[in-house]
């Protein structure tokens, strides 16, 4: 009386241990968390006059590796730049303090993400620093815009302002 | 049999939805009472959950096969077909795997619910039991509400799990796609929190709809053969629509 009791105690039992298997393997192979695993990391800050469509968690890549995540994006208030935290992974403590952050596109259309491009100091990032040298993420409406811009102007004045790429011209009009 | 049907078919359906809340209302209250029959929920969770693992195996790889093949299809138009492994994991965790899983569950066990106590009804069991001072709802009702609400997320995600491996067989060993890409493009894109643990969400709402409306139908089913059939056809109705409607507005909320 008690063995088929028992032999479907046993079978939900694996059911259940099955149902939280490939919950398991959902979450750990087929998602984010297969990439990089949250560990402990320290943070650095970058400001950006511009992040374009960069989100919380965005991947931060150094010569196409992750190396960790965008923690928060901020707007200071002050000089109104948006202050990006970056959390980088303690694995990859020897960043020289000279090292360039920029947000770049990985594909045409795919999702941005933090490039860092290391510099040549000695010194090495320490928690809590400034990433000095950004370069914004680049926006197709402004290339656009300069590229029209730059097409007029060249006809008028050529080869006046091929190389400017910061401020729109002012012979806008 | 005829003197059952009313003429108001409005009020007809409003009754029905009203004793339905009704009725969800005494399973929540029956529930703590229910853990005194521990084993008979295990063997409902064995029943309505182990027992339907082989028809969501096999389904779920099919749906993973055809998913990639279509959307292969699709993608090469556009020439991008490196992001299949990202539209099959999506479309499955977010969509299909909850909703494919619930038709199937309503179909396999949601049935056999309603069909059981059904005939416990019509051949007065369920009256048996109160002369014997035994709770139906607490022994009969309960243990199939839990036990839907427990088999439901994890006949989905085991439905997910073979759907993935049935893209991956498809995409990879035979349309030739690069094991890397798809994997790799696959995890960049898919989040634990927003899109796996929203099916598991999905998924357990399901269940408890699902064993809702299986365990009502047959409780309150006409005492004779033609009534425990018309039931069981109502709760594969019903749950269809009802999982489809709510599938909407749970995905407009967790979105």
């Amino acid at each position: 009386m008690t063995q088929p009791r028992r032999s479907f105690q046993v079978g939900t039992g694996l059911f259940i241990l099955l149902g939280f298997a490939a919950l398991a393997y959902l979450a750990t192979q087929t998602t984010s968390v297969a990439n990089y695993r949250e560990g402990d990391s320290y943070t650095l800050k970058a400001r950006f006059s511009n992040i374009g469509q960069l989100k919380v968690r965005a991947p931060i890549k150094l010569a196409g590796v992750r190396i960790g995540s965008v923690k928060s994006i901020e707007l200071d208030v002050g000089t109104l730049d948006a202050v990006v935290m970056l959390a980088i992974d303690k694995r990859f403590h020897e960043l020289p303090d000279d090292s360039a952050a920029a947000i770049f596109t990985s594909g045409l259309l795919g999702d941005q993400y933090v490039g860092i491009q290391p510099g040549g100091s000695p010194d090495m990032f320490k928690e809590g620093d400034e990433v000095i040298l950004t370069q914004s993420s680049m926006q197709l409406e402004d290339l656009i815009g300069k590229f029209l811009v730059n097409g007029d102007s060249s006809k008028s004045a050529p080869a006046q302002d091929a190389s400017s790429t910061s401020e729109p011209s002012p012979q806008k009009p | 049999m005829k003197t059952s049907f009313k003429p108001s078919l409005i009020g007809d359906s409003l009754a029905q939805l009203g004793s339905a809340g009704l009725f969800l209302f005494s399973i929540l209250a029956a529930i703590p009472r229910s853990f005194r029959h521990f084993r008979e929920t295990v063997r409902q969770i064995w029943f309505v959950g182990a027992m339907s693992l082989v028809i969501i195996m096999t389904c779920g790889l099919f749906v993973g096969m055809v998913l990639s093949l279509q959307l292969y299809y699709t993608l090469s138009i556009f020439g991008g077909t490196a992001a299949l492994g990202t539209v099959v994991a999506l479309s499955l965790f977010r969509e299909l795997g909850p909703v494919v899983t619930a038709l199937l569950f309503a179909g396999r066990a949601g049935t056999s619910i309603t069909a059981e106590i059904g005939l416990m009804r019509a051949t007065d069991q369920l009256s048996a039991m109160e002369m014997m001072a035994v709770d139906p709802m607490s022994y009969v009702i309960a243990p199939r509400f839990i036990a839907g609400i427990v088999a439901m997320p994890l006949l989905a995600c085991v439905f997910n799990a073979l759907g993935i491996l049935g893209a991956h067989l498809v995409g990879v060993s035979w349309l030739g796609l690069d094991n890397g890409t798809f994997w790799g493009n696959m995890t960049s894109s898919v989040d634990v929190w927003t899109d796996v643990v929203n099916g598991v969400w999905k998924s357990t709402a399901f269940g408890a709809v699902i064993a809702l409306i299986a365990t009502f139908q047959g409780y309150t089913t006409p005492p004779t053969s033609e009534g425990v059939a018309y039931a069981t056809t109502r709760t594969v109705v019903s749950s269809s629509i009802v999982v489809l409607a709510l599938d909407f507005v749970m995905t407009a909320f967790l979105m």
